[in-house]
């Protein structure tokens, strides 16, 4: 009995100790679901979801409290990728957020512009180069089409336009084809069976 | 010469319409009034415009230089003005406009002056890049790679053997058969020089045997030494027998590895009129300004082979060989590989091979479902399953398509050719391919975004903190100098006192201590006691 006793404590020590190790050994840094979510979504930083940013968004979704369908610049897809990433069903878009739009960007007209820094202090990824009581001009590479500059500029003196396409980011168009209907097919019967 | 030739996969078998351009001699086309050079003829980054409108310029003389290393520069293809630098329609299949100079010629084609370099030997391989690269020269057959990189094998890389591409498998393309036929010895001559450039012992020029008489030119114009290291091969008529892959496959059996280069196996392949051009560029100091163009097709009356100058309207060309009343569809390219272009003021291009002019078509092709007949796995010289790759292409699966290797497809369209569905399964992949793309584009830059905004947090954060840290600093050294907490008053006065203090002791400090007084002569120092002596009397009197 008493060996038994001994025997089952030694060995609930043992393993203790192994995985007391394991744990402090192989910790896990952060929550990794948070950075797969977080890669899926557009890095816009527009906030339209309520959250501060893309990661926030990210970790309000991987502790359940935010649902799928609040980024209306990842639109359809980012939430078809969330929904296969989380093993969860696909929602459409929440309109309350906003609508999913064409990527756009925005810029400053230089003529209006008083330098007043707000933009720069809005922009969430540092795109509007400029400093006080000086010319301000948007980065048009870096901006990711968020429009916090917009409301802050007291001259409204910030645009959006849309991103036109150029040569290099043209694709092609999924072909359009030309389905015969059950008419065109008798016809093509017809014609054939004229023929010989 | 006999070499054992290898059997590539699949392939068609298809009528060639090439003898219609090969009966007339090759000729100049007359000196267009305007010349349009779009900025990006090549694969890479388009190149910066280094002249600006009113300029004037002499034909060769470089107008834009290359960017990036992926690049290469545009030349002036004859004398003239710049008359603008806009946006214009290009040859390419989205119809798209892009930034061109435009070259209002003066009809004299007065030549800048050419640096010749009939001793290449002598040159470095590095010498001899640079001087291709600064002729413009890209790859000629179609794809339009900047040239100097394929001659730059990299390290740890070894070639052993250099293939110059004179198949031309692609039906009612004649282009190159013309040029070997013509200018067989400048080939030879532009073989040496790249072979100089990457130091190979053998070389191979492939020719389909439906060229007989290219063949025989080749041969006779090769030197009796030459022979040793030259092979000049006669290979079957089969398309895509052209294409880079089954060439290599044909001529020495080894195939190049998904995701990989010809370099990775040793090889080197570049098309024969490239090698032309780069004998113009090396012997002649002449940069790539003039190409050999078919136009061809029942919609004209005179099929021919023209020598164009890079910039040359299409319309220009096609009036030239007659254009009748079958002109109705216009393609850059051959009938497998081209594309239909709606403006036909595009300018020839570096990598405008043919321009095919056609009827259209009168009855409607229907599209029929996929009977998965299969004929489509049969004919892919990539070996590839066209029938999986459509199902994930057409679903946007594209996970899928690439592990079904999209991108081994070369886009040669047989498959396309033989499906007795109509289905256009090329533009399919070509569709799944530019999403791709488009989708790796926007990861990048979301990727940039993210790292953009993580950075400005950190930042934030560093100057919060620095912020406090300072405010902390300022309380602590308030503290220590009015030595009570409650007295605030007593602590600005001995803030104040302390700054004036401080203020004094640099202003005794310099008047002790004036810079430059070493080294100074009795006069010197007597004018300076005097100047000194009147500052204190102005001040003491204010």
């Amino acid at each position: 009995m008493l060996v038994t006793i001994i025997a089952i404590a030694t060995l609930a020590i043992i393993f203790g100790l192994v995985l007391g190790f394991a744990a402090i050994r192989f910790k896990v840094e952060g929550d990794p679901i948070v950075d797969k979510i977080d890669a899926v979504l557009p890095q816009t930083q527009c906030g339209q979801c309520t959250y501060p940013g893309c990661r926030p968004y990210a970790e309000a979704i991987a502790n359940g409290e935010a649902q799928i369908n609040q980024c209306p610049p990842g639109g359809e897809a980012v939430i078809n990728e969330l929904a296969d990433l989380l093993g969860v069903d696909p929602l459409p878009l929440n309109e309350e957020h906003g609508e999913h739009t064409e990527k756009t960007v925005v810029y400053i007209d230089e003529q209006i512009c008083i330098g007043c820094t707000l933009c720069i202090q809005a922009c969430p990824v540092d795109a509007i180069a400029g400093a006080a009581k000086l010319m301000h001009t948007v980065i048009e590479d870096e901006c990711t089409g968020c429009d916090l500059c917009i409301p802050v500029c007291p001259v409204d003196c910030i645009y959006i336009k849309p991103v036109t396409e150029t040569i290099n980011t043209w694709k092609w168009p999924l072909p359009e084809i030309n389905q015969p209907t059950l008419k065109d097919l008798m016809e093509l019967k017809h014609h054939e069976q004229e023929q010989s | 010469m006999t070499m054992r030739l290898w059997k590539i996969f699949g392939g068609l078998k298809l009528p060639g319409f090439k003898s219609m351009s090969m009966t007339q001699q090759t000729e100049a086309a007359p000196l267009p009034k305007i010349l349009t050079l779009p900025l990006k003829q090549h694969i890479g980054h388009a190149a910066e415009t280094i002249v600006n409108v009113g300029d004037k310029v002499l034909k060769g003389q470089m107008i834009a230089a290359a960017k990036d290393y992926v690049s290469t520069p545009i030349h002036a293809s004859s004398s003239g003005t710049v008359i603008a630098i806009e946006e214009y329609a290009v040859p390419h299949p989205s119809g798209k406009m892009t930034e061109c100079i435009v070259i209002e010629t003066d009809g004299k084609d007065k030549w800048i002056e050419c640096v010749k370099n009939a001793n290449f030997r002598q040159l470095d391989a590095s010498a001899l890049r640079n001087l291709i690269r600064d002729a413009g020269i890209v790859g000629l057959g179609g794809a339009g790679f900047p040239s100097f990189i394929k001659l730059n094998p990299g390290p740890g890389n070894m070639v052993n053997t250099l293939i110059l591409n004179g198949a031309e498998c692609e039906p009612y393309i004649t282009c190159d058969a013309m040029l070997m036929q013509e200018q067989s010895r400048k080939i030879i001559d532009g073989l040496n020089i790249m072979r100089h450039a990457l130091q190979v012992e053998r070389c191979i020029i492939a020719v389909e045997d439906n060229k007989r008489s290219a063949y025989t030119m080749l041969v006779n114009a090769l030197q009796e030494h030459e022979a040793e290291y030259i092979d000049i091969v006669l290979i079957p008529t089969l398309y895509p027998a052209g294409g880079e892959k089954q060439l290599i496959k044909t001529l020495t059996g080894k195939e190049v590895p998904s995701n990989g280069l010809p370099i990775n196996i040793g090889i080197v392949c570049h098309n024969v009129a490239t090698a032309a051009a780069v004998a113009s560029a090396v012997l002649e100091g002449k940069p790539l300004i003039n190409r050999y163009v078919t136009v061809t097709g029942e919609g004209v009356e005179h099929p021919r082979n023209l020598d164009v100058l890079i910039g040359t309207p299409f319309s220009e060309l096609i009036e030239l060989c007659g254009k009748n009343r079958k002109a109705e569809q216009f393609i850059m390219g051959g009938p497998m590989m081209g594309f239909e272009i709606s403006d036909i003021n595009i300018p020839v291009i570096k990598t405008t091979n043919c321009i095919l002019v056609q009827s259209k078509k009168t009855e409607p092709d229907f599209v029929m479902p996929c009977i998965r007949c299969g004929q489509c796995a049969s004919v892919c010289p990539a070996q590839l399953l066209p029938q999986q790759l459509y199902w994930y292409a057409r679903a946007k699966n594209f996970d899928k398509t690439q592990d079904y290797n999209l991108f081994d497809c070369i886009e040669c369209g047989c498959c396309t050719y033989v499906c007795p569905s109509h289905i256009p399964l090329v533009q399919y992949y070509r569709f799944a391919k530019t999403e791709i793309w488009a989708q790796e584009q926007e990861k990048k830059s979301s990727d940039i975004a993210r790292q953009r905004h993580e950075f400005r947090q950190f930042r934030m954060e560093r100057k919060k903190a620095e912020n406090e840290a300072r405010k902390k600093q300022k309380k602590e050294l308030l503290k220590k100098v009015s030595g009570t907490k409650d007295n605030a008053d007593d602590a600005k006065k001995a803030a104040i006192e302390a700054a004036m203090a401080r203020v004094k002791a640099k202003r005794e400090k310099q008047s002790i201590t004036p810079a430059n007084t070493d080294n100074l002569t009795e006069k010197q120092k007597k004018e300076i006691a005097e100047v000194e002596a009147r500052r204190r009397n102005a001040k003491e009197e204010n």
